[in-house]
């Protein structure tokens, strides 16, 4: 199965960012009323107080560092992703890359919000950045707060360039086809570029280097957000699983959130000559192996602290197994193991109908996975003078909403200003070097020989 | 500027004109080409291959690692705290900071190296058609020695598919 070549592509490509329909205005309207409520809530949180929020000792971390921890695991959809792919030259990632990688841009700015919309006083975040000062307030450097300071905006500003370097020749292609103020704009955005082969060969050189670059930042920046728990003497928390854990769950949300992403938007910009169901199949088996993966780490990390029988941990155990954390604990096997194995493992149900519900089973569980490793562990800490409950207040639970509405808003608008699968890419894919087998350039399913 | 240059459907067209161009004695350096794709299947497409930006993005991550080990040292010596006693300059914590900063180090001289080679434009060369966008290739000389236009109009005008243009 081939794709679709030549001008029809552009054709094809630049049909959102030149007719506007009013489904577009409609989901901004939507989305950004949503975002506008979360904003208004922040700011009444700020003005009233942190009180307002349902976090209290000892539970200081709630919906916030559940969202936070959740966004940046989805941001790993992207980048890693696309980089991996990019790497092993599978064809099939060509329409694929970029709505994956713009997945892992927002969600790092929103995730990046969380740790200040934490802050009682937010204004004060940028005391987190090193440099000397007189206040007697400085970062230390051994603390895994300054780590993801660092890892996070680090994996930030590579991933957004990993972005935008490819966005450069669609960008011309736009400046090509417009004129006036649009022609303009694109003419600055697309840097001159005239698509020489010298500067193709610098593109593609650049992008491998940063392919190879972001793939240990990505997978360190969720083992440095599992080091917020490992390092701290929290029950079930102080475990050196966590690193693997949290990157094998990064990258299996972040799998699940671009199969719905790739979803819509083959709906709604119709793009179903580009999209194929062979996409979706195959990362389908991504997700399978993601689900697996996420079982042996669960199981090895409840045998590990069902054997050690450990009190304080036996008491958290217990608490999500069989107490008031039950329900959304089987709720999360259900969502994150169940549900994929079946869906994912039957070939007759791995549609794109199947992969979007075993996706939005795999959002749903994670997300939950991270409230469960939050909430019931600083609950029902070491001694009993530490005990306490948390429910999440109106304020925590319009805001950690109007996150998922950003996404959507930033996602939507995105795709009216840039071309949402990488014209170059595309067109790359059809004049391979002859000393690459030809095969490659098609797409196939994943396991399939090349040969 | 003052050029010559031909639009062709296909590589093989643009290939051509290229290999007719050599034959007339203009050298590589001095011939462009401009395609909406990299042509990696055709000799012409493999012009201008050879980079440094490996070895630049190596230098980058040294210097971005420098600039690690540098803050956490400076940061850590000047204001030192104890932390559950650990030296006041502990590598395990601070190989995370200075990996990090490696990284970015080297992501940053990949980009910076990318827009100085590719993007600044050289010796004045500004040779577009928009046509490239729609699939044409460009084969062309930008600012042809004094009398030499005719015999490269009929160079480049020679491939099948070939439309010449003079600007």
């Amino acid at each position: 199965m081939t794709q679709p070549s030549g001008s029809k592509i552009n054709s094809d490509l630049l049909r959102p960012l030149f007719q506007t329909s009013w489904r577009f205005y409609l989901l901004v309207a939507i989305f950004g009323g949503i975002v506008g409520l979360g904003l208004v809530t922040w700011m009444a949180q700020m003005y009233l107080g942190f009180g307002v929020s349902g976090i209290r000792w000892p539970v200081y971390w709630g919906f916030y560092v559940t969202s936070f921890v959740f966004w940046i695991g989805i941001s790993h959809a992207g980048t890693l992703i696309s980089a991996i792919l990019r790497l092993v030259n599978a064809g099939w990632r060509r329409p694929v890359t970029r709505c994956a990688e713009v997945i892992t841009a927002f969600a790092l700015m929103i995730g990046a919000m969380f740790p200040i919309i934490h802050l009682g006083r937010p204004w004060l975040a940028f005391w987190l950045i090193p440099y000397p000062s007189e206040r007697l307030i400085w970062p230390n450097f051994r603390s895994p707060l300054v780590w993801d300071f660092f890892a996070i905006n680090g994996y930030l500003t590579g991933s957004l360039l990993f972005l935008l370097l490819p966005t450069i020749p669609d960008f011309a292609v736009v400046r090509d086809r417009s004129t006036g103020l649009r022609r303009k704009i694109y003419g600055v955005l697309a840097l001159g570029w005239r698509g020489t082969p010298k500067q193709w060969h610098r593109l593609e050189t650049a992008m491998q280097i940063m392919a190879i670059a972001i793939i240990p930042v990505a997978v360190s920046v969720h083992t440095i957000v599992s080091f917020d728990f490992s390092m701290a003497p929290v029950p079930m928390w102080n475990t050196t699983i966590f690193g693997p854990y949290f990157v094998a769950g990064a990258i299996f949300s972040g799998i699940a959130g671009l199969i719905i992403a790739m979803a819509v938007l083959r709906k709604f910009l119709h793009l179903e000559d580009y999209l194929l169901p062979l996409h979706f199949e195959n990362l389908g088996k991504l997700m399978l192996v993601m689900a697996l993966l996420w079982g042996y780490f669960v199981f090895n990390e409840r045998l590990v602290t069902y054997y050690g029988n450990g009190p304080a941990e036996m008491s958290v155990f217990w608490r999500t197994q069989e107490g008031t954390f039950a329900p959304l604990y089987w709720t999360m096997v259900i969502g994150n193991f169940v549900l994929p194995v079946i869906l994912m493992g039957i070939r007759r149900f791995r549609t794109i109908t199947g992969c979007v519900i075993a996706s939005i089973g795999v959002v749903v569980g994670m997300w939950l996975e991270r409230f469960l490793i939050i909430v019931p562990a600083l609950g029902h800490k070491y001694l009993p003078y530490s005990y306490g409950i948390y429910r999440p207040a109106a304020p925590e639970i319009i805001i950690a909403s109007a996150t998922f509405a950003a996404m959507c808003l930033l996602y939507v608008l995105f795709a009216k200003v840039v071309p949402i699968i990488s014209i170059g890419e595309l067109k790359a894919g059809e004049h391979l070097p002859r000393k690459h087998p030809q095969p490659v350039a098609e797409e196939h399913r994943l396991g399939d020989s090349h040969a | 500027m003052r050029a010559v240059y031909g639009l062709y459907p296909n590589g093989d067209s643009a290939q051509q004109a290229v290999n007719r161009l050599r034959a007339a004695g203009i050298v590589d350096r001095d011939i462009t080409v401009i395609s909406a794709q990299p042509m990696e299947d055709y000799e012409f497409g493999e012009m201008d291959r050879a980079t440094w930006m490996w070895w630049l993005a190596c230098l980058g991550g040294l210097i971005g690692m420098a600039v690690g080990v540098g803050l956490a040292w400076l940061t850590e010596t000047s204001w030192p705290i104890d932390v559950g006693g650990l030296p006041i300059f502990a590598w395990w914590p601070n190989l995370i900071i200075i990996f990090e900063l490696t990284m970015l180090g080297s992501i940053l001289a990949t980009v910076a190296t990318l827009i100085v080679t590719a993007f600044l434009p050289g010796k004045g060369r500004t040779l577009y058609d928009p046509e490239v966008t729609d699939g044409q290739i460009l084969v062309g000389v930008e600012d042809p020695p004094e009398g030499s236009i005719q015999s490269l109009q009929a160079t480049l005008g020679a491939p099948p598919g070939a439309r010449v243009k003079t600007v």
